[in-house]
């Protein structure tokens, strides 16, 4: 899923500052697994963004809402059940969510609460580690389920470097280096003469450099 | 110039058992403070963030929690969960520029005890010290 965390206070007081009918609204889907922009934040921000006001000697009217999701046309077009009792959006979903909206909604002033930081997982309760780069082109067969697109610091397809050092990145000691964890795993599945595999130069277009990407479904499109 | 301040308590059912049979008028007799408003849950790990961010909203100048014993607590993991809380609360005044020490945890035994007036005692007067919460937008 995609995981996002709440900007400091200061930078969205900062976006809020002229308005004076907030509606906040957040969003079901990945944020609020990941904590971050669901209805429990929404009312969190809510309530910091009227404190925060006030601190300032200004009452602010705050909306709180929710949708199904920011990332489809049709719940985007429930913003109209607040039309005309706010100002400007606060959107707490990802940086996907305050796009829609901002294409959806030409006259709307939408801003982001979050940063939006990565696609990952949750491997215990309050902690997300990145998983995936979204690169369009997998090649996760290749190496063990393991991405080094994602986890090696330098996205390397040959790896290990030479900062691999007792299985941890040479950026920072609590980093594992994926290129060991890869090597362990192929080792593991009796799969090890794939690592001296070499992987040839690759075609990043399909990474966002050949510009935004778009997926079309004929099967699906009406 | 006085100040009176605003000191809403959020408390379990176990560690305020005391409240039940002494009633206000009692727990003033050992001390409780009139700044404090106790406000009962079945347990502390019920408490949102949000509850307590309402509580500054509506006008609180302090807030405290008051749950079991970190690794006694009657629902297990509940007064623990409220510390969190409390932390995140804590981490969210820092970032509206507000004294973290008007809100704090208190793990306190069950039953009667003379820490559940003394932890009210130490906030009100932490809270005196501190003067009215600038959250309340009262010096602009």
């Amino acid at each position: 899923m995609i995981i996002a965390e709440r900007k400091p206070v200061d930078e969205i007081l900062g976006m809020v500052k002229n308005a004076e009918r907030i509606l906040v609204l957040g969003c079901r889907g990945c944020v609020t697994v990941c904590s971050a922009g669901g209805e429990r934040e929404v009312e969190i921000l809510a309530s910091l963004i009227r404190l925060g006001m006030k601190k300032q000697g200004r009452d602010v009217e705050v909306i709180e809402g929710s949708l199904v999701r920011q990332c489809d046309k049709e719940y985007i077009d429930a913003i109209d059940q607040w039309q005309g009792r706010y100002d400007i959006i606060i959107s707490t979903a990802c940086g996907v969510g305050v796009n829609f909206i901002a294409n959806q909604r030409p006259t709307d002033k939408v801003y982001p609460a979050l940063n939006t930081s990565f696609l990952g997982g949750s491997p215990e309760q309050g902690v997300w580690t990145e998983q995936c780069a979204g690169c369009g082109n997998c090649i996760l067969h290749l190496t063990g389920g393991l991405c080094p697109v994602a986890r090696c610091a330098k996205s390397l397809l040959n790896g290990p470097c030479g900062g691999s050092v007792d299985g941890k990145c040479e950026i920072n000691p609590q980093v594992e280096c994926v290129w060991q964890l890869i090597h362990d795993r192929l080792g593991r599945l009796d799969n090890q003469d794939m690592m001296n595999e070499i992987m040839p130069i690759r075609d990043w277009s399909t990474a966002g450099h050949g510009g935004p990407r778009k997926v079309l479904r004929d099967d699906l499109t009406i | 110039m006085s100040f009176t301040p605003d000191i809403q308590a959020f408390c379990c059912h176990y560690t305020s058992q005391q409240t039940i049979a002494e009633g206000r008028e009692g727990l003033k007799n050992d001390g409780l403070p009139d700044s404090v408003n106790l406000n009962r849950l079945v347990c502390t790990g019920k408490l949102q963030v949000s509850s307590l961010l309402k509580a500054f909203e509506n006008g609180a100048d302090g807030v405290y929690v008051a749950g079991c014993p970190a690794d006694e607590c009657h629902n297990m993991k509940g007064s623990r969960r409220a510390a969190k809380r409390v932390l995140a609360v804590k981490k969210a005044l820092k970032e509206l520029g507000v004294e973290p020490e008007r809100v704090e945890m208190y793990h306190l035994q069950r039953g009667f005890h003379p820490e559940f007036i003394e932890a009210a005692q130490e906030m009100d007067k932490r809270i005196k010290d501190l003067g009215p919460c600038s959250l309340k937008g009262e010096d602009k």
